[in-house]
């Protein structure tokens, strides 16, 4: 599955319209705490988290992860999405769970 | 210009400013380095400054030192990540004791490299601005130090500790825990200057009756404002600044 396709099957709102999304996701990651997801999320992931600031492009660069949701209707701060044009973060937000996002793609990868 | 209490010593009033970056800090401009930090702050007006990287207190000496020629005091400081990514702001009362403490966190601090291209480099230099090694190891991550845990331990090397800009939305207290729990033990907390500190404590009851010091936070030389805030202490020196936040006689 492909970002894109992700991005599109869920209705995820696109803050990246112009970075290339046809980047394949071959896992999930669900957390909060930076230092945890540096950690701990592996290449490729889709990056579910509630947090905001633009710490989380460095965070995202840093595990190259293929992408970053954030979940439960909370929205980027404007610096955060700066940063995710800038450096080529796509970047989405859901009104959905972080739960319900996570549960959904590990079906979808699993059904690959 | 009083003392604090029956039988403490009269004291006088210092310009203060306890929460600067230095280029050790991947955030912080390469041009905050010991001396110019110093150079700087004596000319903006301040008396004392801390310099509190993340996670560690390698810049002591060469802030103390570089501060000495300045003719202003340093007490030596870090801003620790707790386990719960809270930054709370920690002053030691002397070179050995920040050694000490620097040595214990570093400890607990994942051995994530950094990577200079996203954070930036982490430059020790000493108090005349000669780079002496760059820091390998990722400072800002959280270490694996609890924020129940954090009060208890400062006051074992001797200084004394207190949460970093409560008031903003990300690696506070109340950002990332909802709340703030006596239970941690702190006698202070720190503000930003944006901050309406008794319209804050209102809003968070739990906060009440903490002390509040606003610091510049600042990660570039254009950053450190002009000196303003004034602390009360019965001598310039970093014992003092510990006591005086403490709430024990100056």
């Amino acid at each position: 599955m492909t970002v894109k396709e992700f991005a599109t099957t869920l209705g995820l709102k696109n803050w990246t319209p112009d970075l290339d999304l046809d980047v394949p996701i071959t896992g999930g990651y669900a957390g909060d705490m930076l230092s945890w997801v540096m950690g701990k999320a592996v290449a490729g992931s889709a990056w579910m988290t509630i947090m905001s600031n633009q710490n989380v492009v460095a965070v995202a660069l840093m595990t190259d992860v293929a992408c970053v949701v954030l979940t439960e209707g909370v929205e980027p701060d404007a610096a955060l999405v700066t940063q995710a044009n800038g450096r080529g973060v796509p970047l989405f937000t859901s009104d959905l769970s972080t739960y319900e996002l996570s549960a959904w793609l590990g079906t979808a990868l699993a059904a690959q | 210009m009083a003392g604090d209490g029956v039988g403490c010593a009269v004291g006088m009033e210092y310009t203060y400013d306890f929460h600067l970056h230095s280029c050790l800090s991947p955030c912080a401009s390469d041009d905050m380095t010991p001396q110019n930090i110093a150079n700087m702050a004596a000319l903006a007006g301040y008396d004392i400054i801390a310099v509190a990287d993340h996670n560690t207190t390698l810049h002591a000496r060469a802030v103390m030192e570089a501060a000495d020629r300045a003719g202003i005091i340093a007490v030596p400081a870090m801003e620790l990540t707790t386990q719960e990514e809270v930054h709370v702001l920690c002053l030691l009362p002397d070179l050995d004791a920040a050694e000490a403490f620097g040595a214990y966190v570093w400890d607990r601090l994942p051995d994530i490299p950094n990577r200079r291209d996203i954070f930036g480099a982490q430059m020790q230099v000493d108090s005349r601005d000669v780079p002496v090694r760059e820091i390998g190891r990722l400072l800002i991550s959280a270490t694996n130090i609890g924020i129940y845990e954090v009060y208890d331990l400062i006051r074992s090397y001797g200084g004394t500790a207190m949460p970093c800009h409560v008031d903003r939305g990300s690696f506070s207290v109340i950002s990332n825990l909802g709340f703030y729990d006596a239970d941690m033990g702190f006698p202070a907390i720190e503000l930003t200057e944006a901050c309406d500190g008794e319209a804050f404590c209102r809003a968070h009851p739990s906060l009440q009756g903490l002390k509040h010091y606003v610091n510049s936070d600042a990660h570039s030389l254009e950053a450190i404002p002009d000196a303003k805030r004034r602390i009360v202490l019965s001598a310039p020196t970093a014992g003092a600044v510990i006591r005086a936040i403490e709430g024990k006689c100056l």
